[in-house]
Protein backbone atom coordinates (compact mmCIF):
# COMPACT_ATOMS: atom_id res chain seq x y z
CA UNK A 1 0.00 0.00 0.00
CA UNK A 2 1.19 3.60 -0.81
CA UNK A 3 1.14 6.08 1.81
CA UNK A 4 -1.79 7.94 2.52
CA UNK A 5 -0.24 10.16 4.58
CA UNK A 6 -1.50 13.01 2.41
CA UNK A 7 -4.50 11.80 2.27
CA UNK A 8 -6.77 15.00 3.75
CA UNK A 9 -4.23 17.29 2.11
CA UNK A 10 -5.32 15.40 -1.23
CA UNK A 11 -9.00 16.49 -0.46
CA UNK A 12 -8.48 19.93 -1.22
CA UNK A 13 -9.69 19.81 -4.35
CA UNK A 14 -8.89 23.60 -5.76
CA UNK A 15 -4.91 22.61 -5.44
CA UNK A 16 -5.38 20.14 -8.43
CA UNK A 17 -5.20 20.99 -11.73
CA UNK A 18 -8.56 20.32 -13.74
CA UNK A 19 -7.71 16.75 -15.60
CA UNK A 20 -5.88 15.68 -12.44
CA UNK A 21 -8.98 16.71 -10.48
CA UNK A 22 -11.46 15.32 -12.87
CA UNK A 23 -9.46 11.95 -12.83
CA UNK A 24 -9.55 11.94 -8.71
CA UNK A 25 -13.45 12.88 -8.63
CA UNK A 26 -13.99 9.92 -10.83
CA UNK A 27 -12.55 7.31 -8.98
CA UNK A 28 -14.44 8.83 -6.10
CA UNK A 29 -17.77 8.31 -8.18
CA UNK A 30 -17.27 4.90 -9.73
CA UNK A 31 -16.17 3.49 -6.10
CA UNK A 32 -19.40 5.60 -5.06
CA UNK A 33 -21.54 4.01 -7.60
CA UNK A 34 -20.14 0.63 -6.77
CA UNK A 35 -20.84 0.95 -2.84
CA UNK A 36 -23.68 2.42 -3.90
CA UNK A 37 -25.19 -0.49 -6.29
CA UNK A 38 -24.31 -3.07 -3.64
CA UNK A 39 -25.45 -1.47 -0.31
CA UNK A 40 -28.90 -0.83 -2.65
CA UNK A 41 -29.34 -4.82 -3.66
CA UNK A 42 -28.31 -5.56 0.54
CA UNK A 43 -30.60 -3.24 1.95
CA UNK A 44 -33.45 -4.13 -0.76
CA UNK A 45 -33.32 -7.72 -0.59
CA UNK A 46 -33.00 -8.18 3.70
CA UNK A 47 -35.43 -5.26 4.27
CA UNK A 48 -38.41 -6.56 2.05
CA UNK A 49 -37.63 -10.24 2.36
CA UNK A 50 -36.91 -10.37 6.74
CA UNK A 51 -40.51 -9.46 7.43
CA UNK A 52 -41.72 -12.64 5.56
CA UNK A 53 -39.30 -14.73 7.40
CA UNK A 54 -41.78 -16.42 9.73
CA UNK A 55 -41.81 -20.23 11.56
CA UNK A 56 -44.46 -21.50 8.71
CA UNK A 57 -41.38 -20.89 5.97
CA UNK A 58 -39.58 -23.21 7.86
CA UNK A 59 -42.44 -26.28 7.85
CA UNK A 60 -41.13 -29.67 7.81
CA UNK A 61 -43.73 -30.10 4.29
CA UNK A 62 -43.62 -27.99 1.60
CA UNK A 63 -47.15 -27.68 0.07
CA UNK A 64 -48.78 -25.65 -2.23
CA UNK A 65 -50.48 -22.96 0.48
CA UNK A 66 -47.29 -22.79 2.38
CA UNK A 67 -43.84 -22.63 0.07
CA UNK A 68 -41.72 -24.03 2.89
CA UNK A 69 -37.96 -23.77 2.45
CA UNK A 70 -37.10 -26.52 4.63
CA UNK A 71 -36.74 -29.48 1.93
CA UNK A 72 -34.56 -26.71 -0.18
CA UNK A 73 -32.82 -26.28 3.18
CA UNK A 74 -31.89 -29.96 4.03
CA UNK A 75 -31.23 -30.86 0.36
CA UNK A 76 -28.63 -27.78 0.07
CA UNK A 77 -27.32 -29.57 3.37
CA UNK A 78 -27.09 -32.98 1.64
CA UNK A 79 -25.29 -31.46 -1.69
CA UNK A 80 -23.26 -29.61 0.39
CA UNK A 81 -22.42 -32.34 2.41
CA UNK A 82 -21.89 -35.09 -0.24
CA UNK A 83 -19.77 -32.75 -2.38
CA UNK A 84 -17.25 -32.01 -0.09
CA UNK A 85 -17.00 -35.70 1.15
CA UNK A 86 -16.37 -36.42 -2.62
CA UNK A 87 -14.18 -33.09 -3.74
CA UNK A 88 -12.45 -32.38 -0.49
CA UNK A 89 -9.84 -35.49 -0.50
CA UNK A 90 -9.63 -35.43 -4.15
CA UNK A 91 -8.76 -31.91 -4.36
CA UNK A 92 -6.25 -32.00 -1.13
CA UNK A 93 -4.61 -35.57 -2.54
CA UNK A 94 -3.97 -33.66 -6.27
CA UNK A 95 -2.74 -30.48 -4.88
CA UNK A 96 -0.07 -32.73 -2.62
CA UNK A 97 0.90 -34.97 -5.43
CA UNK A 98 1.48 -31.59 -7.70
CA UNK A 99 3.32 -29.93 -4.72
CA UNK A 100 5.08 -32.65 -2.93
CA UNK A 101 5.52 -35.39 -5.57
CA UNK A 102 5.61 -34.45 -8.42
CA UNK A 103 8.55 -33.35 -10.28
CA UNK A 104 8.41 -29.55 -11.10
CA UNK A 105 7.62 -28.60 -14.56
CA UNK A 106 6.68 -32.14 -15.58
CA UNK A 107 4.26 -32.88 -18.31
CA UNK A 108 1.85 -34.45 -16.42
CA UNK A 109 1.76 -31.42 -13.75
CA UNK A 110 1.36 -28.93 -16.96
CA UNK A 111 -1.50 -31.29 -18.30
CA UNK A 112 -3.40 -31.04 -14.74
CA UNK A 113 -3.30 -27.41 -14.66
CA UNK A 114 -3.97 -26.58 -17.84
CA UNK A 115 -7.68 -28.94 -17.07
CA UNK A 116 -7.97 -27.58 -13.90
CA UNK A 117 -7.89 -24.25 -14.93
CA UNK A 118 -10.19 -25.11 -17.70
CA UNK A 119 -12.38 -26.64 -15.34
CA UNK A 120 -12.46 -23.04 -13.14
CA UNK A 121 -13.76 -21.59 -16.72
CA UNK A 122 -16.29 -23.21 -17.67
CA UNK A 123 -20.16 -21.80 -16.73
CA UNK A 124 -22.01 -23.96 -14.72
CA UNK A 125 -24.97 -24.32 -17.63
CA UNK A 126 -22.27 -26.43 -19.34
CA UNK A 127 -21.78 -28.43 -16.62
CA UNK A 128 -25.26 -28.93 -16.08
CA UNK A 129 -25.34 -30.07 -19.53
CA UNK A 130 -22.83 -32.19 -19.30
CA UNK A 131 -24.27 -33.85 -15.69
CA UNK A 132 -27.90 -33.98 -17.50
CA UNK A 133 -25.82 -36.14 -20.29
CA UNK A 134 -23.64 -38.09 -18.82
CA UNK A 135 -24.52 -39.09 -14.76
CA UNK A 136 -28.27 -38.59 -15.54
CA UNK A 137 -28.54 -39.73 -19.18
CA UNK A 138 -25.33 -42.37 -19.48
CA UNK A 139 -24.60 -43.81 -16.30
CA UNK A 140 -28.45 -44.03 -15.78
CA UNK A 141 -28.82 -41.56 -12.36
CA UNK A 142 -31.73 -39.09 -13.76
CA UNK A 143 -32.20 -36.03 -11.86
CA UNK A 144 -30.63 -37.48 -8.19
CA UNK A 145 -28.06 -36.31 -5.27
CA UNK A 146 -26.08 -38.81 -6.96
CA UNK A 147 -25.87 -36.63 -10.20
CA UNK A 148 -26.33 -33.20 -8.30
CA UNK A 149 -23.36 -34.57 -5.96
CA UNK A 150 -21.18 -35.67 -8.80
CA UNK A 151 -21.31 -32.46 -10.77
CA UNK A 152 -20.87 -30.28 -8.13
CA UNK A 153 -17.66 -31.98 -7.19
CA UNK A 154 -16.25 -31.57 -10.22
CA UNK A 155 -17.33 -27.62 -10.28
CA UNK A 156 -15.77 -27.14 -6.94
CA UNK A 157 -12.73 -29.53 -7.69
CA UNK A 158 -10.45 -26.42 -8.88
CA UNK A 159 -11.42 -24.28 -6.04
CA UNK A 160 -10.18 -26.89 -3.21
CA UNK A 161 -7.06 -27.83 -5.72
CA UNK A 162 -6.17 -24.21 -6.27
CA UNK A 163 -6.31 -22.95 -2.42
CA UNK A 164 -4.95 -26.51 -1.05
CA UNK A 165 -1.76 -25.43 -3.05
CA UNK A 166 -1.31 -22.17 -2.49
CA UNK A 167 -1.40 -23.07 1.25
CA UNK A 168 1.25 -26.13 0.78
CA UNK A 169 2.95 -23.49 -1.36
CA UNK A 170 3.73 -21.29 2.08
CA UNK A 171 4.43 -23.90 4.12
CA UNK A 172 8.53 -23.57 4.66
CA UNK A 173 10.87 -26.29 3.23
CA UNK A 174 12.69 -25.81 6.55
CA UNK A 175 9.72 -27.91 7.93
CA UNK A 176 10.22 -30.63 5.82
CA UNK A 177 14.02 -31.14 5.90
CA UNK A 178 13.59 -31.66 9.71
CA UNK A 179 11.25 -33.83 9.04
CA UNK A 180 13.24 -35.68 6.64
CA UNK A 181 16.26 -35.37 8.56
CA UNK A 182 14.81 -37.03 11.57
CA UNK A 183 14.14 -40.24 8.98
CA UNK A 184 10.26 -39.79 8.40
CA UNK A 185 10.08 -40.67 4.88
CA UNK A 186 7.49 -38.50 2.48
CA UNK A 187 4.16 -39.76 3.18
CA UNK A 188 4.73 -39.16 7.04
CA UNK A 189 5.61 -35.85 6.33
CA UNK A 190 3.23 -34.93 4.35
CA UNK A 191 0.80 -36.14 6.70
CA UNK A 192 2.43 -35.28 9.95
CA UNK A 193 4.11 -31.86 9.17
CA UNK A 194 2.90 -30.40 5.98
CA UNK A 195 -0.65 -30.80 5.98
CA UNK A 196 -1.48 -29.10 9.73
CA UNK A 197 0.36 -26.43 8.99
CA UNK A 198 -1.75 -25.83 5.58
CA UNK A 199 -5.34 -27.08 7.31
CA UNK A 200 -6.45 -23.27 8.17
CA UNK A 201 -5.98 -22.21 4.27
CA UNK A 202 -7.54 -25.58 3.05
CA UNK A 203 -10.29 -24.64 5.40
CA UNK A 204 -10.74 -21.21 3.64
CA UNK A 205 -11.04 -23.16 0.51
CA UNK A 206 -13.74 -25.52 1.46
CA UNK A 207 -15.74 -22.26 2.57
CA UNK A 208 -15.38 -20.53 -0.84
CA UNK A 209 -16.50 -24.33 -1.96
CA UNK A 210 -19.64 -24.27 0.24
CA UNK A 211 -20.68 -20.66 -0.82
CA UNK A 212 -20.14 -21.55 -4.84
CA UNK A 213 -22.60 -24.59 -3.80
CA UNK A 214 -25.24 -22.54 -2.34
CA UNK A 215 -25.18 -20.52 -4.89
CA UNK A 216 -24.96 -22.92 -8.05
CA UNK A 217 -28.79 -23.28 -9.41
CA UNK A 218 -28.24 -23.96 -13.27
CA UNK A 219 -26.11 -27.15 -12.72
CA UNK A 220 -28.17 -28.40 -9.65
CA UNK A 221 -31.84 -28.20 -11.55
CA UNK A 222 -30.43 -30.30 -14.34
CA UNK A 223 -28.59 -33.16 -12.34
CA UNK A 224 -30.36 -32.68 -8.94
CA UNK A 225 -33.45 -31.57 -10.28
CA UNK A 226 -36.23 -28.90 -8.77
CA UNK A 227 -38.59 -30.90 -6.66
CA UNK A 228 -39.80 -29.25 -3.37
CA UNK A 229 -38.57 -32.79 -1.19
CA UNK A 230 -36.38 -34.33 1.01
CA UNK A 231 -34.73 -37.00 -0.81
CA UNK A 232 -34.96 -40.14 0.50
CA UNK A 233 -32.10 -42.25 -0.75
CA UNK A 234 -29.38 -40.86 -2.72
CA UNK A 235 -31.26 -41.93 -6.43
CA UNK A 236 -33.98 -39.72 -5.24
CA UNK A 237 -34.53 -36.09 -6.48
CA UNK A 238 -34.85 -32.70 -4.48
CA UNK A 239 -33.90 -29.15 -4.59
CA UNK A 240 -31.42 -26.47 -3.22
CA UNK A 241 -31.95 -23.01 -1.80
CA UNK A 242 -31.01 -21.53 -4.84
CA UNK A 243 -33.10 -23.94 -7.12
CA UNK A 244 -36.22 -23.08 -4.91
CA UNK A 245 -35.48 -19.64 -5.17
CA UNK A 246 -35.52 -19.88 -8.82
CA UNK A 247 -38.97 -21.34 -9.02
CA UNK A 248 -40.60 -19.05 -6.88
CA UNK A 249 -38.74 -15.95 -8.87
CA UNK A 250 -40.23 -18.06 -12.00
CA UNK A 251 -43.59 -19.10 -11.12
CA UNK A 252 -44.38 -15.33 -9.22
CA UNK A 253 -47.09 -16.46 -7.33
CA UNK A 254 -45.54 -16.48 -4.13
CA UNK A 255 -43.87 -13.09 -3.73
CA UNK A 256 -43.39 -12.86 0.05
CA UNK A 257 -42.05 -16.64 -0.16
CA UNK A 258 -39.85 -15.16 -2.73
CA UNK A 259 -38.66 -12.36 -0.76
CA UNK A 260 -38.16 -14.03 1.94
CA UNK A 261 -36.37 -17.07 0.59
CA UNK A 262 -33.56 -14.56 -1.43
CA UNK A 263 -33.00 -13.07 1.97
CA UNK A 264 -32.23 -15.86 3.89
CA UNK A 265 -29.85 -17.41 0.67
CA UNK A 266 -27.92 -13.80 1.39
CA UNK A 267 -27.34 -14.06 4.91
CA UNK A 268 -26.37 -17.86 4.51
CA UNK A 269 -24.07 -16.23 1.95
CA UNK A 270 -22.85 -13.35 4.22
CA UNK A 271 -22.10 -15.80 7.03
CA UNK A 272 -20.21 -17.95 4.56
CA UNK A 273 -18.29 -14.58 3.78
CA UNK A 274 -17.52 -13.64 7.52
CA UNK A 275 -16.38 -16.69 8.43
CA UNK A 276 -13.76 -17.28 5.10
CA UNK A 277 -12.89 -13.80 6.30
CA UNK A 278 -12.35 -14.95 9.81
CA UNK A 279 -10.09 -17.98 8.90
CA UNK A 280 -8.30 -15.95 6.01
CA UNK A 281 -7.16 -13.33 9.52
CA UNK A 282 -6.07 -16.35 11.36
CA UNK A 283 -4.16 -17.46 8.68
CA UNK A 284 -2.49 -14.35 8.46
CA UNK A 285 -2.02 -13.73 12.37
CA UNK A 286 -0.12 -17.33 12.46
CA UNK B 1 12.65 -50.84 13.44
CA UNK B 2 12.77 -54.63 11.50
CA UNK B 3 13.11 -55.67 7.91
CA UNK B 4 10.03 -56.01 7.85
CA UNK B 5 8.41 -52.65 9.17
CA UNK B 6 10.46 -50.70 6.56
CA UNK B 7 9.48 -52.82 3.53
CA UNK B 8 5.28 -52.21 5.03
CA UNK B 9 6.30 -48.47 5.01
CA UNK B 10 7.84 -48.63 1.71
CA UNK B 11 4.55 -50.22 0.54
CA UNK B 12 2.30 -47.38 2.35
CA UNK B 13 4.97 -44.72 0.57
CA UNK B 14 4.10 -46.47 -3.12
CA UNK B 15 0.12 -46.73 -2.15
CA UNK B 16 0.34 -43.22 -1.05
CA UNK B 17 1.96 -41.86 -3.98
CA UNK B 18 -0.33 -44.12 -6.18
CA UNK B 19 -3.30 -42.01 -4.94
CA UNK B 20 -2.39 -38.91 -4.78
CA UNK B 21 -1.54 -39.39 -8.74
CA UNK B 22 -4.65 -41.10 -9.29
CA UNK B 23 -6.44 -38.36 -7.25
CA UNK B 24 -4.66 -35.89 -9.43
CA UNK B 25 -5.80 -37.15 -12.69
CA UNK B 26 -9.34 -36.90 -11.75
CA UNK B 27 -9.27 -33.05 -13.46
CA UNK B 28 -7.79 -34.71 -16.52
CA UNK B 29 -10.49 -37.13 -16.88
CA UNK B 30 -13.56 -34.60 -16.09
CA UNK B 31 -12.10 -32.41 -18.68
CA UNK B 32 -11.93 -35.33 -20.94
CA UNK B 33 -15.35 -36.64 -19.95
CA UNK B 34 -17.01 -33.10 -20.63
CA UNK B 35 -15.53 -32.80 -23.62
CA UNK B 36 -16.07 -36.19 -25.32
CA UNK B 37 -19.80 -36.15 -24.14
CA UNK B 38 -20.96 -32.73 -25.19
CA UNK B 39 -18.69 -32.76 -28.94
CA UNK B 40 -20.46 -36.57 -29.54
CA UNK B 41 -23.70 -35.44 -28.91
CA UNK B 42 -23.34 -32.00 -29.82
CA UNK B 43 -21.57 -32.22 -33.31
CA UNK B 44 -23.72 -34.82 -35.06
CA UNK B 45 -26.65 -32.70 -34.65
CA UNK B 46 -24.78 -29.37 -36.02
CA UNK B 47 -24.00 -31.83 -38.92
CA UNK B 48 -27.70 -33.00 -39.76
CA UNK B 49 -28.27 -29.43 -39.25
CA UNK B 50 -26.27 -28.22 -41.21
CA UNK B 51 -23.20 -26.79 -39.62
CA UNK B 52 -24.20 -23.14 -41.48
CA UNK B 53 -28.03 -23.11 -41.01
CA UNK B 54 -26.99 -23.91 -37.59
CA UNK B 55 -24.61 -21.21 -36.97
CA UNK B 56 -26.39 -18.74 -39.02
CA UNK B 57 -29.75 -19.44 -39.22
CA UNK B 58 -32.14 -16.81 -37.68
CA UNK B 59 -35.15 -19.01 -37.23
CA UNK B 60 -35.44 -20.97 -34.31
CA UNK B 61 -38.55 -23.30 -34.39
CA UNK B 62 -37.85 -26.26 -32.39
CA UNK B 63 -42.07 -27.51 -32.67
CA UNK B 64 -42.47 -26.96 -36.31
CA UNK B 65 -42.65 -29.39 -39.16
CA UNK B 66 -39.79 -29.42 -40.27
CA UNK B 67 -38.25 -27.72 -37.05
CA UNK B 68 -35.83 -25.33 -37.71
CA UNK B 69 -32.77 -25.07 -35.48
CA UNK B 70 -30.98 -21.40 -36.40
CA UNK B 71 -28.92 -20.14 -33.25
CA UNK B 72 -27.96 -17.03 -34.36
CA UNK B 73 -30.41 -14.64 -32.79
CA UNK B 74 -28.98 -16.62 -29.23
CA UNK B 75 -25.27 -16.08 -30.77
CA UNK B 76 -26.05 -12.47 -31.07
CA UNK B 77 -28.02 -11.97 -27.91
CA UNK B 78 -24.81 -13.28 -26.29
CA UNK B 79 -23.06 -11.14 -27.98
CA UNK B 80 -25.10 -7.88 -27.22
CA UNK B 81 -25.84 -8.32 -23.36
CA UNK B 82 -22.13 -9.30 -23.12
CA UNK B 83 -21.23 -5.84 -24.88
CA UNK B 84 -23.29 -4.51 -22.94
CA UNK B 85 -22.05 -5.07 -19.10
CA UNK B 86 -18.25 -4.41 -20.65
CA UNK B 87 -19.88 -1.09 -21.18
CA UNK B 88 -21.31 -1.01 -17.73
CA UNK B 89 -19.22 -2.88 -15.80
CA UNK B 90 -15.74 -2.17 -17.33
CA UNK B 91 -14.85 1.75 -16.67
CA UNK B 92 -16.66 1.50 -13.33
CA UNK B 93 -14.65 -1.59 -12.72
CA UNK B 94 -11.40 -0.07 -13.41
CA UNK B 95 -11.84 3.40 -11.75
CA UNK B 96 -13.30 1.60 -8.78
CA UNK B 97 -10.21 -0.29 -8.91
CA UNK B 98 -7.49 2.78 -9.46
CA UNK B 99 -9.45 4.13 -6.05
CA UNK B 100 -9.12 0.59 -4.54
CA UNK B 101 -4.91 -0.09 -5.50
CA UNK B 102 -4.22 3.89 -4.87
CA UNK B 103 -6.45 6.51 -3.75
CA UNK B 104 -8.53 4.34 -1.01
CA UNK B 105 -7.74 5.64 3.06
CA UNK B 106 -6.93 2.67 4.52
CA UNK B 107 -10.35 2.63 7.41
CA UNK B 108 -12.42 2.86 4.19
CA UNK B 109 -10.59 0.01 2.38
CA UNK B 110 -10.72 -2.39 5.32
CA UNK B 111 -15.07 -1.80 4.59
CA UNK B 112 -14.89 -1.89 0.94
CA UNK B 113 -12.78 -4.96 0.24
CA UNK B 114 -14.56 -7.29 2.16
CA UNK B 115 -17.95 -5.57 0.70
CA UNK B 116 -16.18 -6.30 -2.93
CA UNK B 117 -15.37 -10.15 -1.93
CA UNK B 118 -19.58 -10.53 -0.53
CA UNK B 119 -20.89 -8.71 -4.23
CA UNK B 120 -18.78 -11.92 -5.80
CA UNK B 121 -20.65 -14.28 -3.83
CA UNK B 122 -24.11 -12.72 -4.12
CA UNK B 123 -25.72 -16.67 -6.00
CA UNK B 124 -26.53 -15.33 -9.27
CA UNK B 125 -30.27 -16.53 -8.79
CA UNK B 126 -30.22 -13.50 -6.17
CA UNK B 127 -29.07 -10.96 -9.02
CA UNK B 128 -31.47 -12.43 -11.33
CA UNK B 129 -34.49 -11.83 -8.67
CA UNK B 130 -33.11 -8.18 -8.21
CA UNK B 131 -33.24 -7.71 -11.75
CA UNK B 132 -36.76 -8.79 -11.91
CA UNK B 133 -38.32 -6.96 -9.06
CA UNK B 134 -36.33 -3.52 -9.27
CA UNK B 135 -34.19 -3.18 -12.78
CA UNK B 136 -37.12 -4.54 -14.98
CA UNK B 137 -39.68 -2.63 -13.83
CA UNK B 138 -36.73 0.27 -13.42
CA UNK B 139 -36.54 -0.01 -17.11
CA UNK B 140 -39.81 -0.16 -18.39
CA UNK B 141 -41.02 3.19 -16.27
CA UNK B 142 -37.82 5.13 -17.45
CA UNK B 143 -37.42 3.87 -21.05
CA UNK B 144 -40.45 2.04 -22.15
CA UNK B 145 -40.56 -1.40 -23.33
CA UNK B 146 -41.39 -4.70 -21.50
CA UNK B 147 -38.87 -4.10 -19.16
CA UNK B 148 -37.03 -7.36 -19.72
CA UNK B 149 -34.92 -6.32 -22.44
CA UNK B 150 -31.00 -6.25 -23.55
CA UNK B 151 -30.48 -2.95 -21.56
CA UNK B 152 -31.60 -4.49 -18.25
CA UNK B 153 -29.21 -7.66 -18.68
CA UNK B 154 -26.47 -5.72 -19.63
CA UNK B 155 -26.75 -3.33 -16.76
CA UNK B 156 -27.22 -6.43 -14.39
CA UNK B 157 -24.55 -8.31 -15.58
CA UNK B 158 -22.28 -5.00 -15.69
CA UNK B 159 -22.90 -5.50 -11.76
CA UNK B 160 -22.32 -8.92 -11.58
CA UNK B 161 -18.93 -8.58 -13.43
CA UNK B 162 -17.85 -5.73 -11.28
CA UNK B 163 -16.55 -7.77 -8.12
CA UNK B 164 -14.09 -9.69 -10.80
CA UNK B 165 -12.82 -6.60 -13.03
CA UNK B 166 -12.24 -4.43 -9.54
CA UNK B 167 -10.28 -7.59 -7.56
CA UNK B 168 -7.95 -8.56 -10.35
CA UNK B 169 -7.24 -5.09 -11.78
CA UNK B 170 -6.66 -4.18 -7.72
CA UNK B 171 -3.99 -7.08 -7.74
CA UNK B 172 -2.41 -6.17 -10.83
CA UNK B 173 -2.03 -2.57 -9.82
CA UNK B 174 -0.52 -3.50 -6.76
CA UNK B 175 1.97 -5.91 -8.56
CA UNK B 176 3.60 -2.94 -10.68
CA UNK B 177 7.48 -2.04 -9.38
CA UNK B 178 6.46 0.90 -6.40
CA UNK B 179 9.69 2.02 -8.10
CA UNK B 180 7.51 3.25 -11.23
CA UNK B 181 5.46 4.95 -9.03
CA UNK B 182 8.13 6.98 -7.47
CA UNK B 183 10.11 7.56 -10.24
CA UNK B 184 7.37 9.36 -11.73
CA UNK B 185 6.39 11.44 -8.77
CA UNK B 186 10.62 12.39 -8.43
CA UNK B 187 10.19 13.62 -11.84
CA UNK B 188 7.81 15.91 -10.25
CA UNK B 189 4.32 13.78 -11.61
CA UNK B 190 1.27 14.40 -9.49
CA UNK B 191 -0.12 11.28 -7.93
CA UNK B 192 -2.93 11.16 -10.28
CA UNK B 193 -0.78 11.36 -13.48
CA UNK B 194 2.12 9.24 -11.84
CA UNK B 195 -1.19 6.69 -11.60
CA UNK B 196 -2.63 7.17 -14.63
CA UNK B 197 0.08 7.82 -16.96
CA UNK B 198 2.77 5.31 -15.38
CA UNK B 199 1.29 2.68 -13.15
CA UNK B 200 -2.01 1.98 -14.76
CA UNK B 201 0.24 1.62 -18.10
CA UNK B 202 2.19 -0.93 -16.23
CA UNK B 203 -0.91 -2.78 -15.16
CA UNK B 204 -1.92 -3.06 -18.44
CA UNK B 205 -2.30 -6.94 -19.35
CA UNK B 206 -3.35 -7.55 -16.11
CA UNK B 207 -6.37 -4.96 -16.00
CA UNK B 208 -6.77 -6.68 -20.02
CA UNK B 209 -7.07 -10.27 -18.06
CA UNK B 210 -9.63 -8.93 -15.24
CA UNK B 211 -11.58 -7.39 -18.81
CA UNK B 212 -11.43 -11.00 -20.11
CA UNK B 213 -12.30 -12.48 -17.35
CA UNK B 214 -15.17 -10.53 -16.40
CA UNK B 215 -16.06 -11.14 -20.46
CA UNK B 216 -15.94 -14.80 -19.52
CA UNK B 217 -18.21 -14.62 -16.93
CA UNK B 218 -21.13 -12.73 -18.63
CA UNK B 219 -20.94 -14.62 -21.90
CA UNK B 220 -21.69 -18.10 -19.23
CA UNK B 221 -23.98 -16.36 -17.09
CA UNK B 222 -27.49 -18.19 -16.81
CA UNK B 223 -29.60 -17.83 -14.39
CA UNK B 224 -29.24 -14.18 -13.50
CA UNK B 225 -29.91 -13.08 -17.67
CA UNK B 226 -32.72 -16.15 -18.11
CA UNK B 227 -34.59 -14.02 -15.67
CA UNK B 228 -34.37 -10.00 -16.97
CA UNK B 229 -33.26 -10.49 -20.73
CA UNK B 230 -37.07 -11.35 -22.12
CA UNK B 231 -35.66 -14.70 -23.74
CA UNK B 232 -37.32 -14.21 -27.37
CA UNK B 233 -35.34 -15.86 -29.66
CA UNK B 234 -35.21 -13.12 -32.32
CA UNK B 235 -32.76 -12.01 -33.88
CA UNK B 236 -32.10 -7.66 -33.04
CA UNK B 237 -30.67 -5.03 -34.13
CA UNK B 238 -28.27 -3.10 -31.88
CA UNK B 239 -31.13 0.03 -32.07
CA UNK B 240 -33.75 -2.27 -30.52
CA UNK B 241 -31.89 -2.85 -26.53
CA UNK B 242 -35.28 -2.59 -25.34
CA UNK B 243 -36.44 -5.57 -26.82
CA UNK B 244 -36.00 -8.90 -25.22
CA UNK B 245 -33.62 -11.52 -26.61
CA UNK B 246 -32.25 -15.00 -25.76
CA UNK B 247 -28.52 -15.98 -24.87
CA UNK B 248 -26.88 -18.82 -25.47
CA UNK B 249 -27.25 -20.11 -21.73
CA UNK B 250 -31.05 -19.27 -21.35
CA UNK B 251 -31.50 -20.83 -24.77
CA UNK B 252 -30.34 -23.72 -22.48
CA UNK B 253 -31.99 -23.87 -19.80
CA UNK B 254 -35.37 -23.12 -21.11
CA UNK B 255 -35.74 -25.83 -23.28
CA UNK B 256 -33.75 -28.71 -21.75
CA UNK B 257 -36.03 -29.69 -19.27
CA UNK B 258 -38.76 -31.08 -21.82
CA UNK B 259 -36.73 -31.19 -24.94
CA UNK B 260 -36.42 -34.31 -26.83
CA UNK B 261 -34.46 -36.38 -29.97
CA UNK B 262 -33.20 -33.68 -32.25
CA UNK B 263 -34.67 -30.64 -30.56
CA UNK B 264 -32.55 -31.80 -27.48
CA UNK B 265 -29.74 -32.57 -29.71
CA UNK B 266 -30.06 -29.07 -31.40
CA UNK B 267 -29.94 -27.11 -27.46
CA UNK B 268 -26.77 -29.66 -27.08
CA UNK B 269 -24.99 -28.00 -30.16
CA UNK B 270 -25.89 -24.99 -28.88
CA UNK B 271 -23.73 -25.90 -25.50
CA UNK B 272 -21.24 -26.49 -27.27
CA UNK B 273 -20.88 -23.20 -29.48
CA UNK B 274 -20.81 -21.90 -25.61
CA UNK B 275 -18.26 -24.21 -24.96
CA UNK B 276 -16.03 -22.79 -27.43
CA UNK B 277 -16.50 -19.78 -27.02
CA UNK B 278 -15.43 -19.55 -23.42
CA UNK B 279 -12.46 -22.11 -24.71
CA UNK B 280 -11.42 -19.05 -26.53
CA UNK B 281 -12.23 -16.11 -23.93
CA UNK B 282 -10.05 -18.65 -21.63
CA UNK B 283 -7.06 -19.08 -23.86
CA UNK B 284 -7.21 -15.47 -24.24
CA UNK B 285 -7.06 -15.03 -20.46
CA UNK B 286 -4.30 -17.23 -19.86
CA UNK B 287 -2.08 -16.16 -22.54
CA UNK B 288 -2.55 -12.86 -20.57
CA UNK B 289 -1.64 -13.85 -17.90
CA UNK B 290 1.35 -15.69 -19.08
CA UNK B 291 2.56 -12.28 -20.56
CA UNK B 292 2.03 -11.08 -17.22
CA UNK B 293 4.61 -12.80 -15.77
CA UNK B 294 1.94 -13.55 -12.76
Amino acid sequence: MREKTNFFKSLKFKRRKPLDFMLFALTWLCIGITAAVMLFILVYILSNGIPYITPSLFAFEFTMENQSLFPALVGTLMIVGLSLALAVPLGVFSAIYLQEYARRGSRFVKIVRITTETLAGIPSIVYGLFGFLFFGGVLGWGLSLVSGTFTVSIMILPLIMRTTEESLKAVPDTFREGSFGLGAGRLRTVIRIVLPSAIPGILAGIILAIGRIVGETAAIIFTLGNVARIPDSLFDTGRTLSAHMYQLAREGTHPGEAHATAAVLLIVVILINALSSRIAKLIKAS
Amino acid sequence: MGKHSVRISAYKELFAKILFAVSASAAILAVGLICVFLFMQGLPAMWDIGILDFLTGTDWRPTWNPPRFGILPMIVGSLYVTAGAILFGVPIGIFAAIFMAEVCPMPVYKVLKPAINLLAGIPSVVYGYFGMVVLVPFVRTNFGGSGASILTASILLGIMILPTIISISESALRAVPRELYEGAVALGASHERAVFWVVLPAAKSGVMAAIILGIGRAVGETMAVRMVAGNQAVLRMPYEFLSGTRTLTANVILELGYAADEHRAALIATGVVLFVFIMLINALFSLLKKKDGA
